[in-house]
């Protein structure tokens, strides 16, 4: 099933940092063509709904080269909300 | 409300549908039917969404009869183990406003927040209002909530302001409000008490609080002064606290129990005793992984044509986790009930063992030695969940499995579904 707005959920690879305490902390993220996006910062940490691709998890609000983003870690998996392919017509 | 008690109760609104509309916002503002396999015959509705209930859709209907209401309906297999996720997000959002919430089922809670109101601005309707924002930003579900000084209006209120809503019943408008609904409105008032009461002329929830207390006693029994003291806003009944070390949602185990409906008519005794066999074999299984023991055993079969159930119960003089014994009390109670002499037809059967002690007791020995054949057996028990445990289920299989390939497909392990516990459990 896809998502809506043109974006569809896609789970990816993240390379992350778990604290002491138990915090997590997303250091990268590797996409499936290998290519890797470093994250600068993590500007939120919340449990919320994907609007826009469905599913719900802790979402970070993470500054990639800059631009934010989210991030949801639906436990044990990550995912994004992609741009979706084009369908062909 | 200063010196009563403040409790809400929170229902997520068509759950399995707005989990799944949660999952696949695709699906969001579209006639959506959850519904059982129809090849495997568990054909029927268990949630509808608003779209689809607004063309006639009804939970508990045949897919047969949803599709003809609303032909462009979008039917989904059911997630439970998703379902089970959402409530317990729901659950963790619930106990960051009090300690005390009752699940009732996997989509309703009650919370008592009498004693935590205080952190959190002592203002019930604010609390109401951020839960169920809470809901929809971060699992994308709607809920409505009911708020009262009792459990029983609490949910009369979550029930009868959906979706999204939220309703305050107090003492002072629990006359205007409530009383005028009719009795059916009220927790446990089902169409055979329905009945009794439309009989004597009782078709609201303030005429049975107003009734004369001697005739619904005579008419209901003792639970008609339960019933009658719930419309009249006079339960006590505390929010019972969550116990995660008892499992997921339920409070105490009171019962084990396995039911299928069975992907072929069951028209003869020897397949029915099979298949309770496959089903109690499950129970008596998960009553020694539990440490449990049974005293009462009952069988339940549900007719082909009239879907109408019928279970019978004994209790037994000692309890058991044998599987001789349960499997074989169950089938001596169901065969009782369906003799399959004038083409009987079962299309669900199943196994429950109830009224629960600690197995691990002391056995008095007897002179004739049925105690230590008891032993004997229980330990032949043992040694095939140990097999099973060990190489997986059909690592040993009973001989109706390899000889009727139908009874093969049958699956007596699968998860069993949580349902609501009672209300005075």
């Amino acid at each position: 099933m896809r998502g809506i707005a043109g974006r569809e959920k896609r789970y990816v690879e993240v390379i992350s940092d778990t604290s002491e305490d138990g915090v997590v902390t997303p250091l990268v993220v590797v996409w499936e063509d290998g290519r890797r996006f470093t994250i600068d910062r993590v500007l939120d940490r919340r449990q919320a709904h994907s609007l826009k691709t469905g599913g719900t998890g802790m979402r970070y609000t993470v500054s990639v080269s800059g631009q934010p983003t989210y991030l949801w870690y639906e436990g044990p998996r990550w995912f994004v909300e992609a741009k979706a392919a084009a369908m062909p017509s | 409300m200063a010196h009563q008690r403040v409790i809400l109760h929170v229902d997520m609104n068509c759950f399995y549908a707005s989990v799944e509309m949660a999952e696949h916002p695709e699906l969001r503002g579209l006639p959506v039917i959850v519904g059982g396999d129809v090849e495997a015959r568990h054909g029927i509705v268990l949630t509808a969404s608003y779209p689809a209930k607004r063309r006639g859709v009804k939970t508990g209907s045949a897919l047969w009869e949803a599709r003809r209401a609303c032909p462009d309906a979008i039917i989904v297999p059911p997630h439970y183990g998703l379902y089970q996720r959402y409530s317990a997000l729901a659950r963790s959002i619930y106990n960051q406003y009090t300690d005390l919430v009752e699940p009732f089922g996997l989509d309703e809670a009650w919370l008592d927040v009498t004693h935590s109101l205080h952190l959190h601005g002592r203002e019930v309707m604010l609390v109401a209002r951020e839960i169920s924002e809470r809901m929809v930003s971060e699992l994308g579900v709607t809920v409505s909530v009911g708020v009262s000084w009792n459990k029983i209006f609490a949910k009369f209120g979550s029930d009868h302001d959906k979706p999204d809503g939220l309703m305050v019943i107090t003492p002072d408008n629990a006359c205007r409000v409530v009383w005028p609904a009719p009795v059916r409105d009220l927790l446990y008032v089902g169409p055979a008490t329905n009945r009794k009461l439309a009989s004597i002329g009782i078709r609201t929830i303030g005429q049975l609080a107003n009734a004369d207390d001697y005739a619904i006693r005579r008419l209901l029994g003792k639970m008609g002064g339960v019933l009658q003291g719930f419309a009249r806003g006079l339960d006590t009944s505390p929010v019972r606290t969550y116990q995660p070390s008892r499992g997921d949602i339920v409070h105490e185990v009171k019962g084990v129990g396995n039911g299928i409906t069975t992907p072929f008519d069951v028209e003869d005794p020897v397949t029915a005793r099979q298949v309770i066999w496959l089903m109690g074999e499950s129970v008596a299984q998960r009553l020694r992984a539990q440490g449990l023991a049974a005293r009462t055993i009952s069988a339940f079969g549900r007719d082909f044509k009239t879907l109408a159930s019928h279970s019978s119960q004994t209790t037994l003089e000692r309890p058991t986790q044998l599987t001789s014994e349960i499997c074989s009390t169950a089938a001596r109670l169901l065969l009782n009930e369906w003799d399959f002499a004038h083409g009987d037809k079962l299309r669900a059967l199943g196994v429950h063992a109830s009224n629960l002690e600690p197995a691990q007791k002391c056995v008095q020995l007897d002179l004739w030695g049925e105690e230590e054949r008891r032993l004997d057996m229980l330990q032949l028990d043992r040694t095939i969940d140990d097999l099973r445990h060990r190489f997986g289920n059909h690592a040993v299989r009973r001989l109706s499995e390899l000889s009727d390939q139908r009874l093969a497909s049958l699956n007596p392990q699968r998860d069993n579904v949580v349902h609501p516990v009672s209300f005075f459990a």
